[in-house]
């Protein structure tokens, strides 16, 4: 955008950012971006992961301070000196990172710092729930219960009551930092409704997400950030020239081509029997070479089914063969010793496989330790040079194998870890919803990855709550409903589209 | 689905309030459960051996010699509540302690305005412990662990033998050795908790334990916070220096040395968490008395008292245990 372009779009806009520039240590986050949302205006933010959209939304949200440069209000400059001082600019931040208080409940997250008083004060904590419950209501959301704790709801809950929690206080700009990296596709409709219901009010919304389809579906306007700086804000551009934008290279097909699996392959991992609600059962087989897929609306049991195969914990019946022999997975341990080695890597990194603090190396190694090890104590030489060789392979975007694994983007710990499971050399891979969050080019290198991993014949299970990841990625696609395959898919019935359809049919009757 | 709210009923897969209510205070619930029965096992063993139950006297004795473990479980669990722990406790308690014996004489106005000084000097102590975590961003085990050293040095200065005296009228005020009128004043600490509980302070008291990044992005002035719970915490130390210092009517700048860890043991059998965000001060409360009784029960079970502290512990241990079994149970039963 052009200096006076942008003086032109600061003076009128809601919200924007004047030359603002960040950085975390060494790195520089954002460098002198402008940026400039007007009222009832959709604004889409777009880029890799470490772009600066997060950032730059940290800025406007008044969580980070600009290390240079302004952040504007109706054309006026103010110095945000935190959330609370955002809000009462009328800002309101859903952040990427959910900051629901875990041991608090639903009603007190959603309320918080606008409980239900006495007239002299006090909090009514019985107010609460049906407080919380009314207002829920108000926004169409009447399966949360205000009196869970925010621990005891699923993800994609979490993330409503986050989303709720932010638009009940009627923000005059609205940012919401990947607002739909755990909801579903009807979520995103319910979220999207509310969104358009606050434009339409005049509110300026700014929002992140990986989706294309959702971006296209949305936003007015469209601003693509790389490396930290805007490479431009455009009305309606396609999404090929967008991720060219965005990587600053040519990404020739976003979905890589399949290896056919061998007519021959042998069963690898065989269930059966195995019940993800303690009802009904549902049992499938998955040869070697061969990328099995799992669909469906969330909370049909995937999460359940994917754990369990990993032994945390178990699933309760089930009769598991690995490489044809019968296989109790009691525990995480056991999966990774089972005959061929089953690996999962989750969605949540942090929660359920990576050390953060530690380095790239360590957390590579964790699972080899007693082969890296002689009379107990590590050879470090080997353990450097594996290191690095996997983090050449697999392309972990890291200044060294030393770094924390904390400092690196979402889509780099997850190769660290599926690296961890490589140099384990793990035949059975679980991959549950890798790719949430992280950014196109990042996907398509995962993509990609996937692809050698099957062609080398590892079994690949795969859950994405990207149906489209599912349709291209998958030699077969198993659609959960009610803790049952509702159906099987192949080609060329495999699409998107009869994904949905699948997971969807009867949905509420069953 | 969010989407279509006609589509599921009202009352969509809810459990029960009851269910919550209990699943949520599990700590609570258990405490006072621990309490309720270590009671009946004292009233049982002291029927036994002395032919009737405890009267006036035993339950007096046992409320004032219970009051200023409660108070200072209650300043402990407000920091606890914060992901902090406070090692102080003993030295501010010495410290008051050895105030009160010296200072706490002549008329009434008197007395009040040395009393108020007291627990100012304890808010003083306890604005030294936040300020150093607050603002200095400083391990609180590490800070209190070194304030609780210089607390308990200026005592020995202020008071270098026990001695002093408090004036038999301040004694029967707080702690009426006739009748256990001392739990007014734990009512009136319970009522102030449960303000506490409803006020914005008390919402960010929990907001830190639970999450302290998350807390700051909603708004909560984190270092703010940490600097009032642990001020808090120090002017209910010195209330429980007060206290010990009337139970004794005289002062002595070592007695207090316990405190900083049966305070800890008493928050932990209350059912607060130690990794912050959960309890109640009620239930730190039940804490300290359970502590008591053991003791009494230990008494009347004739075990040496050279061996108190290994039962002391053993029960610790077991109760905790328990708690986390009950507490597994409550959770896997939904």
């Amino acid at each position: 955008m052009s200096a006076a372009a942008a003086a032109a779009a600061e003076s009128v806009a809601a919200v924007a950012a004047r030359e603002v520039s960040k950085a975390f240590g060494g790195v520089q986050a954002l460098r002198s971006a402008p940026f400039a949302a007007a009222a009832g205006e959709v604004h889409a933010l777009v880029g890799e992961n470490g772009a600066g959209k997060s950032t730059l939304i940290k800025l406007l949200g008044g969580r980070l301070p600009p290390d240079s440069g302004a952040i504007l209000l109706g054309g006026t400059p103010v110095r945000l000196s935190g959330t609370a001082d955002a809000a009462r600019h009328g800002i309101g931040t859903v952040f990427q990172e959910l900051t629901l208080l875990p041991w608090m409940t639903v009603a007190e997250n959603l309320l918080i710092g606008r409980e239900p008083r006495r007239a002299l004060g006090p909090i009514r904590r019985g107010a609460m729930a049906p407080r919380a419950e009314a207002v829920l209501a108000g926004l169409g959301i009447t399966h949360i219960d205000p009196r869970a704790l925010a621990s005891e709801i699923s993800l994609a809950e979490r993330q409503i009551v986050e989303i709720a929690r932010v638009i009940i206080r009627r923000p005059h700009i609205l940012l919401l930092d990947e607002p739909t990296s755990s909801l579903v596709e009807r979520e995103v409709a319910w979220l999207f409704a509310r969104i358009r219901d606050l434009s339409a009010a005049g509110t300026a919304v700014v929002f992140t997400s990986h989706r294309w389809n959702e971006i296209t579906s949305i936003a007015d306007r469209i601003t693509i950030f790389r490396n930290g700086a805007e490479v431009g804000t455009f009305d309606a551009i396609d999404e090929d020239e967008a991720i060219t934008l965005m990587t600053g290279r040519r990404v020739e097909a976003l979905y890589p081509p399949l290896p056919p699996v061998p007519a021959d392959a042998p069963a690898v991992l065989e269930v059966a029997n195995a019940s993800l609600d303690g009802g009904s059962e549902l049992g499938f087989s998955l040869a070697a070479g061969e990328i099995l897929g799992i669909g469906g609306l969330a909370g049909q049991g995937h999460r359940e089914l994917f754990l369990g195969l990993f032994g945390a914990p178990p699933l309760p019946r089930a009769r598991v063969t690995v490489g044809g022999a019968r296989t109790t997975i009691a525990r995480p341990a056991d999966a990774i010793h089972a005959g061929l080695g089953i690996a999962l890597v989750p969605e949540d990194r942090k929660g359920e496989g990576l050390l953060l603090p530690l380095s790239v190396r360590d957390n590579l190694t964790l699972p080899i330790l007693g082969r890296l090890s002689r009379l107990g104590v590590i050879r470090g030489a080997a353990e450097r040079r594996m290191s690095r060789e996997i983090i050449a392979r697999l392309g972990i975007r890291t200044p060294g194998p030393a770094q924390p694994v904390g400092a690196l983007s979402g889509g780099n710990q997850q190769k660290v870890l599926l690296g961890r499971w490589l140099l384990a050399d793990s035949r059975i891979l679980l991959f549950y919803d890798v790719t949430r969050g992280v950014d196109v080019a990042t996907k398509h290198e995962i993509y990609e990855l996937m692809m050698r991993l099957a062609g080398e014949g590892r079994a690949i299970l795969f859950y994405s709550s990207d149906t489209e990841e599912l349709a291209h990625l998958c030699h077969r696609v198993l659609v959960l409903r009610g803790g049952r395959i509702a159906t099987e898919l192949r080609p060329p019935d495999l699409a998107a589209e009869a994904i949905v359809a699948a997971a969807m049919r009867d949905a509420d009757a069953g | 689905m969010p989407a279509d709210p006609t589509s599921r009923p009202a009352a969509h897969r809810r459990r029960p309030r009851a269910a919550h209510i209990l699943g949520q205070n599990s700590g609570l619930i258990l405490a006072a459960a621990i309490l309720l029965l270590s009671i009946i096992v004292f009233a049982g063993m002291f029927a036994v051996q002395q032919g009737r139950l405890p009267g006036d006297f035993e339950i007096t004795s046992t409320v004032n010699n219970t009051m200023p473990l409660a108070l200072a479980a209650i300043g402990q669990t407000i920091v606890v509540l914060t992901r902090g722990i406070d090692l102080s406790v003993g030295g501010v308690i010495d410290l008051t302690n050895a105030l009160a014996a010296i200072f706490l004489a002549g008329s009434i106005l008197h007395m009040i305005v040395v009393s108020l000084l007291i627990v100012l000097a304890g808010a003083a102590a306890g604005l030294i412990n936040g300020l150093l975590v607050g603002l200095g961003r400083l391990q609180p085990i590490v800070v209190t662990l070194a304030t609780l050293s210089i607390f308990q040095g200026l005592a020995i200065r202020v008071l270098p033998q026990p001695g002093g005296a408090v004036p038999a009228g301040y004694t029967s005020f707080l702690v009426n050795t006739n009748r256990p009128t001392a739990l007014v004043f734990l009512a009136l600490a319970a009522l102030g908790w449960m303000g506490l509980r409803r006020s914005r302070l008390g919402v960010n008291l929990f907001a830190i334990g639970n999450d302290p990044q998350a807390a700051i992005a909603l708004g909560v002035k984190a270092v703010r916070t940490r600097i009032v719970a642990y001020t808090i915490a120090g002017a209910l130390y010195a209330v429980a220096g007060i206290f010990l210092a009337a139970n004794a009517t005289a002062g002595d700048a070592t007695t207090g040395d316990g405190y900083t860890l049966t305070s800890i043991v008493a928050v932990v059998l209350g059912g607060v968490s130690l990794f912050g965000g959960r309890g109640s001060a009620v239930g730190a409360i039940c804490g300290a008395f359970i502590t008591t009784m053991i003791v009494n029960i230990l008494f009347f079970a004739h075990i040496d008292p050279l061996y108190q502290s290994f039962y002391e512990g053993l029960f610790l241990v077991i109760a905790v245990v328990f708690g986390g079994l009950i507490g597994r149970l409550v959770r896997s039963g939904r």
